[in-house]
């Protein structure tokens, strides 16, 4: 059986009494566009560092298409991307700076510079030095760098931080097309609507800790349907809704009561607040946003989200 | 939920095959690339190109009168092969290691202070390729260093004062071609104490991971081990003093030639550069790269 490209098991990387990683267990099967989600300082940077062999895991493993990126270089085989913003030597060319990193590369990598160049629309600038080219250059140019190894596995760390909207686009559509290609991917990223509109699959990680793996629409099942009700009495009808059975933890939202509820729940909770001489003027469900379950996953109290059974998901404490 | 969530397209074909990975020659050729890019190469090689050559006006200017009381001084003016051991002799105390340093000390900070070292490690290049080219490239420069210094030093000298012969520390009379191939010689002795500074600037390097700290330490470290030597009660430690071996190439200027300053010197700074080289090498090996 073909190992998958990324395989990584009790992961955990400390700095003295500082845990960065927390015993992150994940798995990229192959052609997965996989989220690494969180927010700011959640580890996602130094779990990829670990995945790419650059820093040494205090427990735990990492396994690259079945290889230990901290025996060999060889489990880099196949692999790329970048942690951070991608780096180059400011004195020198692109173009230059990508025959060195080919050079490294060996193999076919040299012949892959015009291709990867003109991929990231980087040809005309080419001969510019590094030093002079804007974020967004050098975030294409870390792409660049990338597609010169030919990899079945691109690792990218915030791919699309810091560029300007059109470069987002572009970045998004750029590992659009990579992925269907074929190549899995795996980018770690703190902006939402990235990872909504790219991956099939995501973690979201919280101070070093994965809260949730699985896709987003699991995710979203795994939290409930949220509902909104306007009512005549709202202090009566949050008694109401707490004593009601199925009906989730009650808050305010934008001057309304919000709840999450199963169908049926909500069918008995209306009977409920009639007897109760509660008149809804409002119940429906709300659409429950990626942001809305990132949020509720990674601020607050620490809670680990069910994915329903059904789905190829797993939890992770 | 607005998801569009990317649907996964066909798996991606089985392990990837390990193809022919780069030698040491490859970083070694590509590291030399990146130095002929940086400024701080020609600020050492443009110091080892002008002090032979403000000697050279320096002595023009005296007009003959030269009496400095340390060895060659008297023949300044007599030979332009004597300025080359000269600036040999003035330039232990800082000049040499504070060009080697600007490289060596360099080398892996540079790469920390742009986050380039998780990019070119992310490469199919073991961390150990790396250091062996990087350290090779130092050493290198250290060479390049020290023979243009001492070519353009008997260029400039020959230039004011001749090419003539040139009196050993012995006393004996040596032909300019047999001078001029001590000199080089000379040179190459002068390597061996400025390898272990090379291999201090490396440990420097790879350990404080920041350029200044390296360039400044590794010269202070020098300085430090020069300045034992002078100090009171101190100075049965100076045959073992990385300062006393940048001498041993005058051993080549006496008739019959002695050997055993060299040998000592060889001996002497293995002690001071293999620990160094060692413990630079490990550092490098298993730190994490976690800056950039």
């Amino acid at each position: 059986m073909t190992p998958p490209p990324v395989e990584v098991r009790g992961l955990v990387k400390r700095y003295g009494e500082l845990t960065a990683v927390a015993g992150v267990d994940l798995t990229v099967n192959a052609g997965d566009v996989y989220g690494y989600l969180g927010p700011n300082g959640a580890g996602k940077t130094t779990s990829l560092r670990m995945m790419l062999g650059l820093i040494r895991p205090t427990e735990g493993s990492v396994r690259l298409f079945g290889r230990d990126p901290q025996e060999s270089v060889e489990a880099l085989q196949g692999v790329a991307g970048f942690v951070e913003a991608p780096t180059f030597y400011p004195y020198m060319s692109g173009l230059r700076n990508l025959q060195l990193l080919a050079a490294y590369d060996g193999g076919g990598a040299a012949e892959r510079i015009d291709r990867a160049l003109g991929l990231v629309e980087l040809t005309g600038r080419a001969s510019d030095r590094v030093g002079g080219y804007s974020h967004g250059m050098r975030q294409r140019l870390g792409i660049a760098a990338a597609l010169l190894r030919d990899p079945q596995l691109l690792l990218l760390d915030e791919p699309a931080t810091g560029l300007d909207p059109a470069g987002m686009r572009d970045m998004r559509l750029l590992i659009h097309r990579l992925a269907g290609e074929g190549m899995t991917v795996l980018l770690s990223s703190h902006l939402l609507g990235e990872v909504e509109e790219l991956c099939n699959r995501v973690a979201i990680v919280r101070s070093g800790r994965i809260v949730y793996e699985g896709t987003i629409a699991a995710l979203a099942r795994g939290a409930g349907t949220m509902y909104r009700l306007a009512s005549s009495d709202d202090e009566q009808a949050r008694l109401v809704c707490a004593a009601q059975p199925g009906i989730g933890e009650v808050r305010t939202d934008h001057g309304k009561l919000a709840f999450s509820a199963d169908e049926a729940s909500v069918g008995e909770l209306s009977r409920a607040l009639i007897e109760a001489g509660v008149l809804i003027h409002e119940l429906a469900p709300m659409t429950v946003t990626l942001e809305d379950l990132f949020f509720s996953l990674t601020e607050g109290e620490e809670t680990a989200v069910e994915a329903p059974h059904d789905e190829p998901a797993e939890v992770a404490g | 939920m607005s998801a569009t969530t990317a649907a996964p397209p066909a798996a991606a074909p089985s392990v990837p095959v390990i193809g022919r990975r780069p030698g040491i020659a490859t970083v070694y050729r590509w590291e030399l690339t990146k130095l002929r890019y940086q400024k701080r190469t020609y600020l050492g090689l443009g110091a080892a190109v002008l002090v032979p050559i403000l000697f050279a006006l320096a002595i023009h200017f005296r007009g003959g009168h030269h009496h400095g009381g340390f060895a060659f001084s008297d023949y300044l003016s007599r030979t332009g092969l004597a300025v080359p051991l000269v600036i040999l002799l003035f330039g232990a105390i800082w000049m040499f290691p504070l060009i080697v340093a600007l490289v060596a000390g360099d080398i892996f900070a540079s790469e920390d202070h742009n986050g380039t070292l998780k990019t070119v490690l992310t490469r199919s290049l073991e961390r150990q390729q790396l250091f062996i080219g990087k350290a090779l490239v130092a050493a290198t420069y250290a060479v390049v260093a020290i023979l243009l210094d001492g070519t353009v030093a008997v260029i400039a000298g020959s230039l004011e004062s001749g090419f003539n012969s040139l009196q050993s520390l012995s006393g004996t009379v040596v032909s300019a071609p047999k001078a001029l191939e001590l000199v080089y010689v000379s040179l190459l002795v002068y390597l061996i104490p400025i390898a272990a500074i090379v291999c201090i600037g490396l440990l420097l390097s790879a350990l404080t991971r920041n350029s200044a700290a390296a360039v400044v330490g590794t010269l202070m470290i020098s300085l430090l081990i020069q300045l034992i030597g002078v100090l009171p009660g101190l100075q049965g430690t100076q045959p073992y003093l990385l300062s006393t071996q940048f001498n041993a190439w005058q051993g080549l200027l006496r008739t019959p030639i002695d050997w055993s300053p060299i040998i000592q010197a060889v001996w002497v700074c293995a002690l001071y550069a293999v620990p160094a080289l060692v413990a630079a090498f490990l550092i490098f090996l298993r730190r994490d790269v976690a800056g950039g």
